[in-house]
């Protein structure tokens, strides 16, 4: 695991010139930029109009994966950050073929892979990556990005080319690259915690999206796909597959998926949350590997968020070697200018933090892989969204059933501020009769909603300039033909694979915390074999009922103990504006909240911020859209502190474009 | 803060003032140009959500000196600013239990 960088210019560098030495020098610092994502070797690789640059974290085959690493024969060099966790499968079918592989490294195996079949070569990888491959003789740049969206890719046009990397500081390198916030990235943002790709919080900087390739040659510059979450029309569901056959085939694959993940020449650990997904993969890696498995936890002082209990039954269970560290409100506020730096855009939620230190920790005990549970709530329908869109429906049938809406309080167990209301107000917030049955969005309206609301703080120029700008609208264009025809619980799996899942959970809270401090996380439940046999699951088996995730609990059953087996889902949240309120609060905060922090910024109208912090200031609020607001605003002054603030700008490199150098 | 003294009467000028009062400051952080119209639903416009209310109901017990029954913090009573009003001169000590002001 590790950062990419490169760039392919409009006119070819000559060796030797001020030009070479000015292009290496740039991919030198593009990345140190991002030296955190592999501290363990940087490279450097420059020929005619491209160059590639490598930061390097050591996992498969330390000796001889160093990278770009070329493939002389063929002309062929590439910058790799992730895995392929069938190369031992497709070197393999390489070495059948007669091809001459020298190394163990998955990295080699693109390379060939590539030379026999050109693009089409990622069809066949397992893995997580985000790679860019130059193709000498045809003069063709590739970047590709794996299917799920694990791994980052970004890019930028200027006038003398065309540039990418792992990470945004990387590109803010360049010179004339200048950090500018995206208001309409913003207004995603605060509408669905990110912004729809390939847009960022950056200006003028688009990452690639999942799922797809870019190929620039002489016929231009082209982004394509390869693949996306895809369900059968609702009419061509299999409703006679049994239950638990059902339930074996995803254990086995599932089981295979952890296999290969615990693939690496250095030991591989795992989360442990103490919840279903995450007990089950670490169940499964245990029979796996020949030594204790080391496991890895957050415990919170406060039991609203702490599951510590849960995680002892585990580890217990397990045999694990585990190491828990311990999030308190302050640590949250401690470290969230760090997060925001390493998210690169505003979030509307603390919950990176604490997986931040998380990953910390996991580094600080010498482990840099871990297994984690991440992507079963999307793949095996976990969300407590999915049953809230189900309900909704349920009772929109019935306006008037009390028995109904009655529901709504089994939805949520484990706010208190749901508890404590009646059925009808229930009904009334979940908006059961405001909502179009036939909306694609209709499962994520309440909660595209209730973020929103938090809109209430921009500033009348920040209004001015998004000029009636809806992102749900633009969220539902971008929705594919077929989806009409899926069921409506696929509909919802896919609007948030296709949106949360890499815009905010794989990002904000996966890929950038754990690669702060040069982590990798793997994805058992994100194999794309086990997301194409989910797919095809009937909706029914997965949310039976209200039972959220009820085949993978059956899949899971032999596994783990009763009560993590059957234990309702608890979503992983973390104390939000209470981690900035109280005594001990950091001063960064009212500095970053204080009016005219907040009027430089010009995004959010002072005055209403004022009274935000102050109703936030004894110990937080408990309000979904006054967290939202409390959160959003103030990781949005900070991202304007992290790259556009005085210290960015002094960081700024003063250099010469390479289009001004002979 | 809407304070009332005790001794005020209420009459619907004074309590509807200060509902309005109390969300402006407190859901509306101030802007008073975002107030709802009387009868504009509370929950639909965002102004309220599911801890909103409670605190609304927090509100109406600290200012008008009378206890909320979980069973009364609906819509019915709630969602508006008229209803809210109502609410309170029915329910508020020496107010009409039997709801015939509320609107």
């Amino acid at each position: 695991m590790c950062g990419v960088a490169g760039f392919l210019l409009n006119e070819p560098i000559e060796s030797g010139s001020a030009r070479d030495h000015a292009g290496q020098a740039l991919l030198t610092r593009m990345v140190s930029a991002i030296a955190h994502r592999g501290p363990d070797a940087q490279g450097v690789f420059v020929d005619g109009r491209a160059g590639l640059g490598h930061a390097r974290l050591s996992i498969v085959d330390i000796a001889a994966g160093s990278q770009p690493m070329t493939l002389p024969e063929a002309g062929l060099t590439v910058s790799f950050n992730g895995e392929i966790f069938n190369h031992v499968e497709l070197r393999e079918q390489l070495v059948a073929a007669g091809c001459n592989v020298r190394t163990r490294s998955d990295t080699e195996v693109i390379l060939h892979l590539y030379a026999l079949m050109g693009p089409d070569c990622v069809q066949h990888f397992n893995g997580d990556f985000a790679f860019a491959l130059w193709d000498a003789r045809r003069q063709r740049l590739m970047l590709a990005r794996d299917r799920a969206g694990v791994r980052p890719l970004y890019h930028t046009i200027r006038r003398e080319g065309f540039y990418f990397a792992s990470e945004i500081k990387a590109l803010l390198q360049i010179p004339g690259v200048v950090a500018e916030l995206d208001p309409i990235a913003l207004d995603q943002i605060f509408t669905l915690w990110a912004p729809i790709a390939p847009r960022t919080s950056f200006k003028s900087i688009f990452e690639l999206p999942p799922g797809h390739i870019l190929l620039a040659d002489s016929d231009g510059r082209r982004v394509v796909p390869y693949w996306h979450p895809a369900f059968p029309d609702r009419g061509d569901v299999d409703h006679r597959q049994d239950e638990d056959t059902l339930a074996q085939q995803a254990l086995e694959l599932l089981d295979d998926a952890t296999r290969i993940r615990l693939r690496a020449d250095v030991p591989v650990g795992a989360y442990l949350s103490g919840g279903l997904d995450s007990s089950l993969v670490s169940a499964l890696a245990v029979r796996h590997v020949g030594r204790r498995l080391q496991t890895f936890s957050v415990t919170f002082d406060s039991p609203e968020h702490d599951e510590s209990a849960q995680q002892a039954v585990m580890t217990e269970a397990l045999g694990t070697e585990h190491h828990a560290v311990t999030c308190a409100n302050a640590d949250i506020a401690r470290v969230f200018p760090d997060v925001v730096r390493h998210t690169e855009a505003p979030v509307v939620r603390t919950a990176p933090a604490p997986l931040h230190m998380l990953a910390a920790h996991v580094r600080g005990n010498g482990c840099k892989v871990v297994l984690t549970g991440e992507g079963a709530d999307e793949v095996f329908a976990g969300y407590d969204i999915f049953k809230e869109a189900a309900v909704r429906r349920f009772c929109a049938r019935q306006p008037a059933s009390a028995m109904r809406q009655a529901l709504f309080r089994r939805l949520y167990p484990y706010l208190p501020g749901i508890r404590a209301q009646q059925p009808e107000s229930l009904a009334a917030f979940f908006s059961v009769d405001g909502a179009e049955a036939d909306d694609s969005l209709y499962s994520h309206r309440p909660r595209m909603r209730a973020t929103s609301a938090a809109k209430l703080f921009f500033s009348p120029a920040l209004r001015e300039a998004l000029a009636g700008y809806d992102a749900s609208e633009e969220m539902a264009a971008c929705l594919p033909k077929a989806f009409a025809r899926w069921h409506p619980l696929h509909q919802a799996q896919y609007i948030e694979m296709t949106f949360l899942l890499p815009g905010y959970i794989l990002s904000s809270q996966g890929d950038r915390m754990a690669m702060a401090h040069g982590v990798e996380g793997r994805f058992p439940f994100l194999d794309h074999r086990v997301m194409a046999f989910a797919a095809r699951v009937p909706p029914g088996l997965q949310l039976k009922g209200l039972l959220e995730k009820n085949l993978l609990r059956r899949a899971a059953r032999g596994l783990l103990p009763a009560d993590i087996a059957t234990r309702p889902k608890q979503p992983y949240r973390a104390p939000d504006s209470a981690s900035f309120a109280g005594q001990g609060t950091p001063d960064y905060v009212a500095r970053a909240l204080s009016p005219s922090a907040v009027r430089a910024s010009g995004l959010f109208n002072p005055a209403a911020v004022e009274r935000l912090t102050a109703k936030c200031g004894v110990a937080g609020v408990s309000g979904f859209r006054d967290n939202t607001a409390f959160v959003g605003i103030l990781s949005t002054q900070l991202w304007l502190d992290a790259f556009t603030g005085s210290a960015a700008r002094g960081k700024a490199h003063p250099g010469a474009p390479l289009s001004s150098l002979a | 803060m809407t304070h009332i003294a005790a001794h005020q009467p209420l009459d619907e000028k004074t309590v509807g003032d200060g509902i309005r009062s109390f969300i402006v400051e407190n859901f509306l952080f101030g802007d008073a140009q975002a107030a709802p119209a009387d009868d504009a639903s509370l929950i639909e416009n965002d102004i309220v959500d599911s801890t909103g209310i409670l605190e609304l109901v927090a509100f109406i017990e600290d200012t008008f000196g009378f206890a909320v029954p979980d069973a009364e913090i609906v819509p019915a009573h709630f969602d508006t600013i008229a209803r809210v009003r109502g609410y309170v001169l029915a329910r508020a000590p020496g107010g009409d239990a039997l709801g015939i002001r509320a609107a």
